[in-house]
């Protein structure tokens, strides 16, 4: 016999978890900026040829007027906040304790903002339009945590 | 333009953990209650779309997995990834191509079932950005500070919206999140991400929803008024946030003058009698309206504390809660959509009199990369 109620069911749970690993080759373009963070520790953008816009981070293709990019320009390494966030609340993303500050930062001479942690600066103390510096790891490994996260200027 | 109509919805309750229904189960329900609302047996319908996402789903390719639960055996059944209200564009799209006569749009997700900072911080690049440990709730922090210091706009301004769209929830039977609370609580509520409080946020949501489209001679025959699809447009704008000006919604601007233009709307702001837009979090509220050309640029926020956007005010806004009242993602756009047909049929839980012009608009991607926007009218 079976209770043909479905009211008094107790639904059961599956604890599971997707593991698949991913090997995301960073392309020529991507290579060329890490590798210029971890080696020299310096920040380079692409330039459209079309609208003359300097995007950072750095890609083949423009945004806005679908030029191809080829040229490249120096950055930096000196930039501004244009606007950024507290996180508070410790959310399951950040590898991290909380507070951490994210933020969009413009670096001198881009027309773009890159998406990075600013440190070294009391939280409360952040604003938009403070000049941040970078603050490159010890350990450089040729990806995006090779810097550290920008601190003040 | 052929003429293409809604001609049923149907709606799951939204719950913050659906246990005794899997995702099939809710869509079932969903396509089951919009056939019962316009008198259509399944064999009549004439194909079939979802509106999924594989990694909310924890599975691949998962659209193949609710078609059961749609009756799509033997027909032409198809997916779109993001919001619910792009897979009705789909949806039309194949009825104007003469091919059917009318199409099944469904939308669906568990948020209980996995962790939503993960699965969003995965929509950032993996090279540039996403180790970083942003997330859909920071990045839009982030769009909502700029939005602040370039209009002037306060907390105060985006709790109001929070206040006002879990006050409409109270008679939805369906939201998960009715609630009669203040400016005050939304502000002593948990600071998540500067300037976000907890009750700035949309709740993690369970829920799915269904719409029928039919073309006119169907709709003609079908037992609920038809609300016919008389202008839609979708736009979308650059991928990085950096590249944006994320204080601003171009996209939306260009989606919404072209969605009026379809629709022989001159005059927004006078013409629409209701509107349903994406309020994942207090603030877009007041963005999209101002996008959508129903306030100027910073002034939603006065038309908000003077009451126009209440129930009875002058431009009802998110009559039913709101996704803040309870937030299926992908489904999303398909509830608003449905509200809005509620509303244009006189038969909404929160009835704007005389409502015969509803603008709502459905979002694609972090802080508002892609807009879509629906006019649809009673007549």
């Amino acid at each position: 016999m079976i209770d043909q109620d479905l009211n008094n069911v107790e639904p059961l749970v599956y604890e599971s978890k997707i593991g698949v690993p991913y090997y995301w080759w960073a392309g020529d373009t991507a290579t060329r900026f890490l590798e210029a963070i971890r080696d020299k520790g310096e920040l380079w953008g692409t330039r459209c040829p079309e609208c003359g816009k300097v995007f950072v981070p750095p890609r083949k293709s423009c945004p806005r007027c679908f030029g191809q990019q080829t040229s490249w320009e120096k950055v930096g390494p000196g930039g501004t906040v244009v606007t950024y966030t507290v996180a508070r609340k410790k959310r399951e993303a950040i590898p991290e304790d909380v507070p951490v500050v994210f933020a969009l930062i413009r670096l001198d001479g881009a027309d773009t903002a890159m998406l990075h942690k600013i440190g070294g600066v009391d939280p409360d103390k952040v604003s938009t339009g403070m000049r941040v510096k970078p603050r490159f790891a010890e350990e450089r490994k040729g990806h995006i945590r090779d810097i550290e996260c920008f601190i003040p200027d | 333009m052929e003429k293409v109509a809604i001609v049923g919805v149907g709606m799951t309750k939204i719950e913050a953990n659906k246990v005794s229904e899997r995702f099939e189960d809710m869509v079932f329900e969903a396509t089951r209650k919009a056939l019962d609302d316009c008198g259509m047996d399944i064999k009549d319908v004439g194909n079939v779309i979802t509106a999924s996402n594989d990694f909310w789903d924890g599975r691949t390719i998962s659209c193949m997995a609710v078609g059961d639960a749609q009756g799509v055996r033997e027909k032409n059944a198809s997916c779109t990834e993001g919001d619910g209200t792009f897979g009705a564009f789909y949806g039309m799209t194949r009825i104007l191509s003469g091919a059917y006569p009318s199409t099944l749009v469904t939308g669906h997700s568990k948020g209980s079932e996995s962790v939503s900072s993960l699965i969003t911080n995965a929509v950032f690049d993996p090279i540039y950005e996403r180790s970083l440990g942003v997330d859909m709730v920071t990045g839009c922090a982030m769009q909502a500070r700029a939005y602040m210091e370039a209009t002037g706009a306060t907390a105060e301004d985006f709790a109001r919206v929070s206040v006002k769209n879990h006050k409409n929830a109270m008679n939805n039977p369906l939201a998960q999140l009715p609630m009669d609370i203040s400016v005050q609580d939304v502000l002593d509520s948990e600071m998540i991400a500067d300037p976000l409080h907890k009750l700035d946020c949309s709740p993690v949501s369970d829920g799915a929803c269904a719409l029928i489209l039919a073309d006119e001679a169907t709709a003609k025959k079908l037992a609920k008024k038809p609300v016919w699809l008389k202008g839609v447009s979708f736009c979308s704008d650059a991928y990085f946030l950096g590249d944006r000006d994320l204080a601003k919604s171009p996209s939306l601007e260009k989606a919404a003058q072209k969605a009026y233009a379809m629709a022989g709307i001159s005059d927004p702001g006078k013409d629409i009698d209701v509107a349903q837009v994406y309020d994942a979090f207090s603030y877009q509220e007041l963005m999209w309206l101002e996008g959508l050309g129903l306030a100027d640029y910073g002034k939603a926020k006065d038309h908000l504390a003077a009451g126009d956007f209440d129930v009875s005010g002058a431009l009802p806004v998110n009559t039913a809660g709101g996704l803040l009242s309870g937030h299926p993602v992908i489904a999303a756009g398909l509830y608003l959509m449905a509200e809005a047909v509620r509303q244009l049929r006189g038969e909404a839980d929160n009835q704007v009199e005389g409502a015969r012009t509803a603008v709502v608009q459905g979002v694609n991607g972090v802080a508002g990369q892609s807009h879509c926007v629906w006019v649809l009218s009673s007549e």
